[in-house]
């Protein structure tokens, strides 16, 4: 596998970020550099195992589903970069 | 003022009338002042901490009852939220952020009358192993400017060590607590995963993280884990378990069989921590214990294990980095695209934009299941060998880093050689289970070495039982 300048672009895309020319060149290498890296992982069969997702022990931990009101509508909107009154505020999505 | 390093000294001083929290936090302060390039506090909440210790000494003077932790002056990585306080895991984009709540481990130390003095410099969202990517520059190595304290819970390793607060708070995915703790030579424990709530951390790899105390002494560290330890309504992950009494530890008695990687000695080690080491191991043997040397035969897969799983589980916390509802917003930002891609690629720094975009490589589609889910299949190999170790040994012993503090620059532009630093760390995160670094030598030029102990899951009594005996 190797990456190149059209997988940063992809990834990026995905991943909501932006890469100049310079920068891209720089994440190609960096990431190819990250996967011969990894490649170390080839060496071993695991075809026959489980993956391991869950690392918590408990299953179904239950709690009683109680109505808290944890944050204010003030406060849910103190650390909003753009606000009004009652709502966040954000560049307009749909063009008339 | 002599430096304490056991917080029942400091509470016994208290009782006795020889200091009051007020002196005590005036000491810190002052010698905060005295080190500012250090850069090990982003913010220090210097009135509210004068007020909070002279209410706690009136409330002494009075005779009123005081929680475990009285006297305390403790600082917390930014990356653990406290009500009404700033809170930037060192990153720009969440400039100017406020917490509207604490984490359940900041509750748990204020419930015990600890005293909180700031916030303290990490790595940008807890990723790296040198503190050298802060947004706000990096923190200096205590005993040696020229040298990084590690990562990335540096500012909390190079404040203890450096007695700008009797203790800190870190947080540890692969390493973190640790390795900067092993760097500056203090005490760092990782506990099990699970042993202490997540509410309230900012998330990096959700599967790994856990927050830890980062002490001068093995008893500071044992109180703090009893105190924070145990279940949360707001962490289904943290576990049921009953919390023992941790700080009534009693040095283990007879001898201890402890296993070390015979890859360990093979070269991976700089010469004066190898024999560093060897000497340790020949001292555990003459006071009667076992040390065998075993074979790990994936010692080498687990850093890359590491990377593939913690970057994917970031690129997916990271997500909500969107500049919409909360922290920066890219002033450029003219629709919503563009509101997410300028706010996040100016508002992350580089390491964080690397581990998004390999994240977010190893989950898609095509890529999945070579690199995600074999991965995760390793890790299931991992813990099983672990384990079967850990049930015929007492407990893996090795250095906590291959290395002592190194040169800020010498590793910074080599991400695969920093990845390494957290050789040895790392699989007490993959595995969940708890590790501990003391400090244990130093080198010619004074810089200290760690020496860290791995148990098996839920055992961090013994891991401090342990540690006491052969410290």
């Amino acid at each position: 596998m190797q990456i190149d300048k059209e997988t940063v672009r992809k990834l990026a895309h995905l991943a909501r970020l932006e890469f100049d020319e310079n920068s891209a060149e720089t994440m190609v290498n960096d990431m190819n550099r990250m996967l011969d890296f990894v490649a170390k992982l080839d060496a071993i069969d695991v075809s026959q195992v489980e993956p391991l997702i869950y690392m918590n022990e408990d299953v179904n931990v239950w709690r009683k589903d109680e109505v808290i009101n944890t944050i204010t509508h003030e406060e849910a909107l103190k650390n909003a970069p753009k606000k009004d009154t009652d709502f966040f505020r954000v560049p307009k999505v749909i063009e008339k | 003022m002599s430096a304490y390093h056991r917080l029942a000294d400091i509470q016994a001083d208290l009782a006795a009338g020889k200091t009051t929290c007020v002196a005590l936090a005036e000491g810190y302060l002052s010698r905060i002042k005295a080190r500012p390039e250090l850069n090990a506090f982003l913010e220090v909440f210097e009135e509210e901490l004068l007020q909070q210790a002279a209410a706690q000494d009136a409330r002494r003077a009075e005779g009123q009852p005081l929680g475990r932790l009285h006297g305390l002056i403790i600082g917390l990585k930014d990356n653990i939220a406290y009500q009404g306080h700033r809170f930037s895991a060192s990153s720009k984009i969440l400039e100017g952020f406020e917490s509207l709540f604490s984490a359940t481990v900041t509750e748990r130390l204020l419930a015990e009358d600890a005293l909180i003095i700031g916030r303290l410099n990490c790595d940008e969202f807890a990723m790296g192993s040198s503190n050298e990517n802060s947004a706000y520059g990096p923190v200096r190595h205590p005993l040696d400017t020229e040298r990084v304290p590690g990562g990335s819970s540096g500012g909390s390793a190079a404040a203890v060590a450096a007695n700008l607060c009797h203790a800190a708070l870190g947080t540890d995915t692969g390493g973190s607590i640790r390795q900067p703790a092993s760097l500056c030579g203090i005490y760092g424990l990782k506990p099990t995963y699970g042993r202490i709530s997540r509410h309230g951390l900012i998330a990096y790899g959700s599967s790994f993280d856990q927050a830890g105390p980062m002490t001068r002494s093995l008893e500071d560290c044992a109180l703090l884990l009893e105190v924070m330890a145990g279940p949360d309504q707001f962490d289904a992950t943290a576990a049921r378990k009953p919390v023992p009494a941790y700080s009534d530890y009693q040095p283990a008695s007879g001898t201890m069989r402890f296993a070390v990687y015979e890859e360990v000695l093979q070269g991976g080690l700089e010469p004066e921590l190898e024999a560093a080491f060897k000497a340790k191991i020949e001292a555990l043997k003459e006071a009667g214990h076992t040390v065998d040397f075993v074979k790990f035969p994936y010692l080498d897969l687990l850093v890359p294990v590491y990377y593939l799983l913690a970057t994917a589980e970031a690129s997916s916390n990271l997500s909500r980095y969107t500049g919409v509802l909360y922290g920066k917003r890219s002033p450029e930002a003219t629709d919503l695209r563009t509101t997410y891609t300028l706010s996040r690629s100016q508002g992350f720094g580089e390491e964080v934009k690397r581990r998004i975009m390999l994240g977010t490589f190893v989950l898609s589609e095509g890529y999945y299941d070579a690199f995600y889910g074999k991965a995760q299949k390793v890790r299931r190999v991992v813990r099983d060998e672990t384990r079967k170790l850990l049930e015929s040994h007492d407990a893996i012993l090795s250095p906590t880093s291959p290395v002592a503090a190194f040169k800020l620059g010498e590793k910074s532009n080599d991400p695969i050689q920093l990845y390494l630093a957290d050789i040895f760390t790392v699989q007490a995160n993959i595995v969940g289970m708890p590790a501990i670094t003391v400090p244990f030598a130093n080198n010619s030029a004074g810089l200290p070495y760690g020496l860290q102990l791995m148990c098996g899951p839920w055992q961090e009594e013994k891991l401090f039982s342990l540690t006491a005996a052969i410290e």
